[in-house]
């Protein structure tokens, strides 16, 4: 199956198989005025499958939310048809706005307005904790 | 301007001064008797204290400065629906400096982004309670000479016991350490205390649910309540409230120099007839808290 190569714009590669619709949606990709092509299943020498991401048109990617949901994924900015820059996403520090807290006790759970934060507190485990009451974000 | 939220926000030295302070105070009450005259401490407790609030009350009236502030949620604005942040800076207005109880974890922090005063977390929920653990500090201090080289017992509550947790982790940053685990099965300490503190800063530790069996080499032990509040479940308090009860017959084999301490306020987990032993200190304990908060505001108030 092929698919048209952009010209100007974004290619979201190494994305876990079947993960493409989440990282779509937490991008909100879709409010997008411009063609966006997810592949699932694509076949791939290091993962077996992957899904990737093709967004015709330069914008500016939330890195923070990619890193958080898969920290494997690889940016490809493309400029006249030729990849410009490769870069990694990592693990962000903090992950604002994203997910709620869960414990019943946070202050979070009375005060709705507050920010919801969650801080890396092991790069290795992957371990984030609410800022507030430090509960460990579930999976 | 600097607030105590959690203990890891002081330094082994920051600890270090206030309990030199703190000492310096308990022989010296008059040096300090107005170190703070024209200042203002702003208690709010959200949640009822008694000992708590009186510590930092007293503390601050001991310093030659005021008092202002409220002793439940229902007599605050937090009844008409104001928002913690919008409570603080009210207050700040007011005060000098805040001490805050509140029943949500994470509270005090929020209160401190806002802040214009320095905000002194006196307990939020079962997350943190800092100056608890500087009142442990001053105590092992005092009553064992050292910080250091210490076996401590800790029995109870391991779960919910936030004065456990945070006495662990400042506990952890001395040399030689050895900590005795003592539970029930089902409050045992959580798994993240063991993984992140314990295990990663190679502290030895065993769990059990024998207080006895290590008692004769314990330099420490540390009796904590089963909290009823902390329970969402009658029926698992009721089972376990009871499930250590420390007696004379069960210090039979413990050293002479053992401190026995704990946070108050005692249900049953320590029988009065243990009160009128020399290693009982948890009386002493309460008046050390009250100093140690006095080292403590005039550390955040920047006054020497």
């Amino acid at each position: 199956m092929n698919i048209d190569s952009i010209k100007n714009g974004i290619v979201i590669d190494h994305i876990k198989a079947k993960k493409g619709l989440e990282i779509y949606n937490a991008l909100n990709l879709g409010d997008l005025d411009c063609s966006v092509a997810i592949i699932t299943n694509a076949k791939s020498k290091k993962m077996g499958k992957k899904d990737i991401i093709k967004i015709d048109k330069s914008i500016d990617l939330d890195l923070d939310i990619l890193g958080y949901l898969d920290s494997n994924i690889t940016i490809n900015i493309i400029k006249n048809d030729e990849r410009v820059d490769k870069y990694h996403v990592e693990l962000p520090k903090e992950i604002v706005n994203t997910i709620k807290c869960k414990n019943p006790r946070c202050i979070t759970a009375q005060e709705t307005d507050l920010t919801h934060v969650f801080v890396l507190t092991d790069k290795d485990k992957k371990i984030y904790r609410c800022k507030y009451c430090e509960t460990i974000k579930e999976e | 301007m600097k607030h105590l939220i959690d203990i890891k926000d002081l330094s082994v030295q920051e600890i270090e001064e206030l309990i030199k302070v703190a000492k310096d105070i308990m022989q010296n009450p008059e040096k300090y008797s107005e170190k703070c005259k024209h200042k203002k401490l702003a208690t709010l407790f959200f949640e009822p204290s008694t000992r708590t609030r009186l510590s930092f009350e007293s503390a601050m009236i001991e310093l030659g400065g005021n008092v202002i502030g409220f002793s439940s949620a229902s007599s605050s604005s937090t009844a008409k629906g104001e928002s913690v942040s919008d409570t603080i800076r009210t207050v700040g207005c007011y005060s000098d400096i805040i001490a805050m109880r509140h029943p949500k974890e994470g509270a005090p922090l929020v209160a401190s982004i806002k802040s214009t005063v320095p905000i002194i977390n006196a307990g939020d929920g079962g997350h943190n309670h800092p100056t608890q653990t500087l009142t442990d500090l001053l105590t092992i201090s005092c009553e064992k000479k050292r910080l250091d080289n210490l076996t401590i017992g800790l029995c109870g509550d391991l779960k919910f016991g936030r004065t456990v947790h945070s006495l662990i982790t400042a506990m952890s940053r001395y040399k030689n350490i050895k900590f005795i685990l003592i539970s029930p099965e089902e409050l045992k300490i959580p798994e993240y205390i063991k993984e992140e503190i314990l295990e990663k800063n190679n502290i030895e530790y065993v769990e059990t649910n024998d207080l006895e069996k290590y008692m004769n080499e314990l330099d420490i032990l540390y009796m904590t309540r089963v909290q009823k509040e902390r329970f969402f479940n009658e029926e698992d308090y009721l089972r376990l409230k009871d499930y250590y009860i420390l007696n004379k017959n069960k210090l039979e084999t413990a050293k002479e120099d053992l401190c026995i301490m704990h946070p108050l306020p005692r249900v049953n987990e320590i029988a009065t007839e243990v009160d009128d032993d020399p290693r009982a200190c948890y009386f002493k304990q309460v008046r050390y808290g009250k100093y140690i908060r006095m080292a403590l505001i005039l550390k955040l108030l920047e006054i020497k």
